[in-house]
């Protein structure tokens, strides 16, 4: 976090940085520019398919299921508790990063470590919706769900949502190690010795990122 | 002030663990939590809808509209406050904001190519199928038929 030494400063009169910004997070922030237009892409393909489609299966009678509630219909449950466990782990990485910004290690490794735990039980219930829906038959090229209108659906609606919410999960999976690095740069004093905890910034913008992608695959194929 | 450089950044250095900007992370959690359960709310309104058969297309179109302007309000949030975007300098916030304007372009013309394609595709009668090799004699007036 930087912050402007004056408003009247004039940035691009030379001599300085003119974003003020390390050349890490500024490339950090770039990739995710990227990400976004790759993740906008593939929700705007959904998007321009299911406006294309006359009907589209009803997500609230495909994702109906909670671990251990057996054949309970229970439309929206789990994947909101999915939803909790990213803003937590969020939150938690937030907390890491202004930890970071006081220069304590100890602070740092353990809101670190909590943000790890919450994106490993992320993945557990992605992991899990997956192969439940595998069981009900569904898979790229598969779709056991009819349309809300009750007519045969194509197979748009799993190739899409195997695919979005493995790209996501792909991403989650990679935060996940790349936090995993980062707690253990920070557990053995590598920050400490730069320092600063820059990098642990920079992590935090993709773990952010991860579960600012998340509210929008949440939105366009869950709840709309 | 003291001013500390890492790595090429200029930054204040803070004072006590527990500032600002801790309360601020707090506050956002609760704000970003609350928008999600009114989400979740609105969501099983549209859903007793269905079950109940009382479908009001105009209500539900509305309640979807808010749920999504709900969504670029939490998107706001943790790009601003979590990503702390919303404190660094206008120029580098310009550079990353400003080319994501194209998806203003991007979003109502797919969306509006797709609504397209059904709507021709709805037009499209089965039950007289276009007789192409008409199209090889097209001496007599109409073409094909």
């Amino acid at each position: 976090m930087a912050q402007a030494a004056a408003v009247n400063t004039k940035w691009w009169s030379g001599g300085k940085s003119p974003f003020n910004v390390e050349y890490g997070k500024l490339m950090m922030w770039y990739f995710l520019m990227s990400d976004t237009f790759t993740f906008g892409a593939f929700l705007i393909a959904y998007g321009t398919v299911r406006m294309s489609s006359i009907s589209w299966p009803d997500p609230n009678h495909v994702f109906n299921s909670f671990p251990g509630a057996g054949h309970m219909h229970l439309p929206l449950v789990f994947v909101s508790l999915m939803t909790f466990i990213l803003i937590v782990s969020s939150v938690t990485m937030v907390l890491a990063v202004h930890e970071g910004h006081h220069g304590n290690k100890k602070g740092v490794v353990k809101w670190m470590f909590w943000t790890i735990i919450g994106g490993l039980a992320f993945l557990s219930c992605q992991a899990w919706e997956w192969n439940h829906l595998h069981h009900q038959g569904a898979w790229w090229g598969r779709n056991p769900f009819p349309n809300a209108d009750g007519t045969v659906a194509t197979t748009n609606f799993s190739n899409f949502f195997f695919t979005i919410t493995g790209f996501h999960g792909f991403h989650v999976f990679s935060g996940v190690i790349i936090n995993l690095i980062a707690l253990i740069m920070a557990q053995t004093g590598v920050f400490e010795k730069r320092g600063h905890y820059l990098m642990i910034e920079k992590v935090g913008l993709y773990w952010h990122f991860v579960d600012l992608v998340w509210v929008f695959v949440f939105l366009f194929f869950y709840l709309v | 002030m003291e001013h500390q450089t890492f790595g090429g950044e200029v930054t204040i250095p803070h004072h006590a663990p527990t500032d600002e900007s801790k309360k601020r992370i707090w506050k956002t959690t609760i704000i970003l939590s609350v928008i999600t359960m009114f989400e979740l709310a609105l969501g099983y309104w549209i859903y007793n809808m269905h079950q109940s058969g009382e479908y009001n297309h105009t209500l539900v179109l509305a309640l979807k509209g808010v749920i999504i302007i709900l969504s670029l309000a939490k998107a706001f949030y943790i790009v601003s406050i979590f990503m702390h975007l919303g404190d660094e300098i206008r120029n580098l916030i310009m550079t990353i904001v400003a080319p994501l304007m194209i998806f203003i372009w991007f979003i109502i013309a797919f969306l509006y190519e797709g609504a397209s394609w059904k709507n021709l595709r709805n037009e499209y009668n089965p039950k007289e199928p276009v007789k192409y090799e008409q199209t090889t004699t097209p001496s007599h007036e109409g073409g094909l038929k």
